[in-house]
């Protein structure tokens, strides 16, 4: 416990103006877990690179094993035994597993050699993979574990994982972590950096906590609370708790009946899907990933083909209005918002190399005068986003490519609910967002609530799911399994019925 | 050791610095080479280059029209490049609006008034040049195949056109089309103010303004930018991705057949295989140089215009091959564009 793999002394990087590490000193020992915390933007990710070589830091010094480092490349930082595993996979689609472990290395090609090698690896930790697998077959949680396994490969003895668990399912977390506890028993230094309390309390042996590029503290898990942390990295008191007020009088507003979609290769996505989704109240929509939520938010914002059934959009006056077939341009101007938040939070939402106001016009490029667009709402619009949920950005003028992760997707999440809808379709809506930043993104929800809108809430975080949403529907394998009265059901319920059918109806 | 890493915030000064230091920089290295080639006194060269383009007022004023055409052609370009539509059949859509206009010259001679043969004319031809362009569009959004090909095969299409069209009209044998309507100038853009190229200027000039406020205030500017960027989100938000190609393509392709129309109606009066003269592959070049900013490629469809130009000067003023000219504004135009580099990435030592 007591060997220094990494120490870091009054580490500084700043990009232009930006100061996104400010002498931070920290230190990481062989045979431990460190968890490193910090709101969106603080620094985190920016410290671990220049560990891991893509950055150079302007200034400071990094101490590999007590000895003076020099990283100048991801090269150097493989001579001292460091492995990064980005949020971002960095794999050859047509290549298998095997090839992509081995590319890059300067040997002779021995791809024989390099499976046994491998499969080695994997007896040891408890990796489950098959080396002959091509990657565009494999699921996220599969190339994560390529991902590890690689720098494994290369003698990593200090691995780095930025969010590893944002995209993966809770079983596939289960999973990782036992891995890298096997890692940590074996004596090697490992950090994580993650949004998630519980998976910190759970995982790790200490933490560490970054604010505003700043380094704050460090503190043993075992003598601290989610509560001490969270107030560490926002730097104030925070509240912990979800509220969920009372629906006022609802009332139908989305219905959807028997519905089917089939995918291009034939095979049956959502099946025979029925539920109602009332004004005022908030219906969450659980399920290990992959099982129709995509396809079903889709479907009601009209950009999914559908084969059978219904999707009735009820007024006030209690016509029913069939929202299939019809355009996604006319549905939204029902009111139907979607803010779908995928894996990759720049592929749909936003476009990454326009600034923060063409962002917001996107949603409202078509209300301006005539043939031209009117830049001042969207503008307008744009600083109250930055202002309310806190998006740390030079200005609004800035690409949203620029910003980091969480902040890109409080610009999206922020203009979709700014929409003013009558029906509100969230998904993985603070996915890789900080405490501080889902919590706002909550109240959010909670405000169009109260504003009579019908929220559906799709979430993978059944804590969440079950405080915040007053129903919770639960789909498994493109069916319905199951929909449960938040009030009085627990995490364990809805977590069977993810997993099997025939549950009972509330 | 060297680093390299990327600039985020360069500011408008400095980046105008450096492209100024790459055109100096060009010269410099332009003269050497000239001398070591030629043993000619580089300064009288590019005095030579100057003359090219400044010497009489008909120089000047070629070097204006040649511009305007190249911009047109340019702003033909743009809003496709915009939207990642990579038309390379401008010289194809150019040529066609120049057929069609040179066949309504063939055969109305003067049996209609001047005016109503221009007026027709231009409608025909930038209604060709609109289904030049039109018809990979449509197959791009239907069927997704790719633009790049289909509008460079187009060009080939509009070039044997023409070359047939010639071959019927002109039964000598001497495939050389001759100036039409010589006597009567039925269908001649007229002079403006004694300049015959002024109106061709000035209807470029007004195009360019349109194309600006365009691609930057309309909403149909702002729907070509974000299919260009990226057509899932084009498609998320509800932008009928099909017709915003579709139209893009169109438009460009219209605005290639006016470029035609004024080759023919307001320049040459007449049409040959050869009338593009490579333009239409030079107007992507402009619009990339200017990263599609319509008032930045007035500069870079000047700056190659003045380059050609003072290159054809130089070739006649020393007696050497047209060669010579092409090393000259190849140097040029690589240190031009090379320099984008230094405006993208910052490059530093640092200790090992």
């Amino acid at each position: 416990m007591a060997v220094k793999a990494i120490e870091l002394r009054d580490i500084t990087k700043t990009f232009g103006s930006v100061i996104a590490n400010d002498k931070v000193s920290l230190s990481v020992y062989r045979g431990e877990i460190l968890a490193l915390l910090g709101e969106n933007g603080s620094g985190k990710t920016t410290l671990m690179n220049m560990i891991s070589g893509i950055y150079h830091q302007d200034s400071g010094q990094i101490f590999i094993d007590g000895k003076e480092a020099v990283i100048n490349s991801p090269k150097d930082a493989f001579a001292y035994k460091i492995g990064m595993i980005h949020q971002h996979f960095k794999l050859v689609d047509v290549f298998t597993a095997a090839e992509n472990i081995v590319l890059g290395i300067r040997k002779t090609l021995d791809l024989a050699g390099t499976k046994r090698k491998i499969q080695e690896i994997c007896q040891k930790y408890g990796f489950e993979i098959n080396p002959d697998q091509k990657v565009y077959d494999m699921t996220v949680s599969q190339k994560q574990t390529v991902e590890i396994v690689k720098v494994l490969y290369r003698g990593a003895d200090i691995l780095i994982l930025d969010e590893p668990t944002a995209v993966l399912t809770p079983q596939e977390t289960d999973r990782l972590f036992a891995v890298l506890r096997n890692m940590r028993n074996d004596g090697k230094a490992i950090v994580i950096i993650t949004h998630k309390m519980h998976e910190v309390e759970a995982l790790s042996d200490r933490v560490a906590v970054l604010r505003k590029g700043q380094f704050i503290g460090s503190l043993k898990t075992s003598e601290t609370n989610a509560q001490e942390m969270t107030n560490m990295m926002v730097g104030h008191q925070v509240s912990l708790n979800i509220e969920r007020p009372e629906p006022l009088n609802p009332k139908p507003r989305l219905v959807v009946e028997n519905l089917t979609v089939v995918d291009q290769d034939g095979i049956k996505k959502l099946d025979n899907i029925s539920f109602t989704a009332n004004l005022g109240e908030i219906l969450g929509i659980a399920g290990i990933s992959g099982c129709g939520q995509k396809e079903l938010l889709e479907s009601i914002a009209g950009l999914q083909p559908v084969e059978s059934g219904n999707i009735f959009f009820i007024e006030k006056d209690g016509t029913r209005k069939q929202l299939i077939g019809l355009e996604p341009l006319k549905i939204k101007e029902m009111g139907v918002a979607l803010s779908f938040v995928p894996e990759d939070r720049l592929g749909m939402g936003l476009v990454a190399n326009m600034d923060l106001v063409d962002n917001m016009m996107l949603r409202s490029y078509t209300n301006g005068k005539g043939l031209f667009t009117d830049r001042k709402s969207p503008t307008k619009l744009a600083k109250q986003v930055v202002d309310f949920l806190e998006v740390i950005t030079p200005n609004i003028f800035t690409p949203v490519r620029k910003l980091s992760g969480g902040n890109v997707q409080k610009v999206l999440v922020g203009r979709e609910i700014s929409n003013a809808p009558t029906v509100l379709m969230t998904a993985y809506a603070t996915r890789g967002l900080d405490i501080n930043s889902s919590y706002t993104i909550y109240e959010m929800i909670n405000m169009q609530k109260e504003r009579q809108v019908a929220v559906l809430y799709v979430g993978e975080d059944l804590d969440v799911l079950l405080e915040l949403c007053d129903k919770v529907l639960v789909l498994c394998g493109g069916k319905v399994s199951g929909l449960v009265d938040c009030r009085n059901t627990d995490k364990h319920t809805v977590g069977a019925l993810m997993t099997r059918l025939g549950g009972t109806k509330a | 050791m060297i680093y390299i890493s990327r600039r985020t915030d360069v500011s408008v000064q400095k980046a105008i610095a450096i492209k100024v230091i790459a055109i100096l920089l060009s010269l410099v290295v332009c003269a050497i080479v000239l001398f070591i080639m030629t043993r000619l006194n580089p300064l009288d060269i590019y005095i030579a280059m100057f003359k090219g383009s400044f010497s009489t007022q008909r120089k000047f004023w070629a070097l204006l029209q040649n511009t305007a055409i190249l911009l047109c052609i340019s702003l033909a370009v743009t809003p496709a490049f915009k939207m990642r539509f990579w038309n390379l059949g401008a010289e194809g859509q150019v040529l066609i609006g120049a057929l069609v206009s040179a066949t309504f010259m063939f055969y109305i001679q003067d049996s209609w008034p001047s005016w109503l043969l221009i007026l027709v004319m231009l409608v025909a031809s930038v209604a060709s040049g609109l289904i030049w362009a039109g018809i990979p569009g449509y197959f791009k959004a239907k069927f997704g195949t790719n633009e790049t090909l289909f509008t460079l095969m187009m060009n080939y299409v509009a070039i044997q056109l023409v070359k047939f069209c010639i071959a019927v009209w002109v039964p000598n044998g001497s495939s050389v089309m001759g100036v039409l309507n010589r006597q009567t100038q039925c269908g001649w853009i007229p002079s403006l103010f004694g300049q015959k190229y002024l109106i061709n200027i000035l209807t470029v000039a007004v195009l360019t303004v349109l194309m600006y406020i365009y691609l930057k205030y309309s909403k149909q500017g702002y729907e070509i930018s974000v299919v260009g960027e990226s057509e899932k989100t084009a498609r998320y938000i509800g932008i009928n991705v099909k017709k915003v190609i579709m139209r893009t393509a169109c438009i460009s392709g219209a605005i290639g057949g006016l470029a035609g129309f004024l080759l023919c109606a307001g320049t040459g009066h007449t049409v040959s295989a050869t009338l593009a003269g490579g333009n239409g592959f030079t107007a992507v070049l402009v619009s990339w140089l200017a990263k599609f900013n319509p008032f930045g490629m007035v500069l870079t469809s000047l700056l190659i215009v003045f380059l050609q130009k003072g290159s054809g000067e130089i070739a006649q003023a020393f007696r050497l091959s047209d060669n010579i000219s092409d090393v000259t504004t190849g140097i040029i135009l690589f240190f031009i564009i090379g320099s984008e580099f230094f405006t993208n990435y910052r490059i530093h030592l640092r200790r090992k």
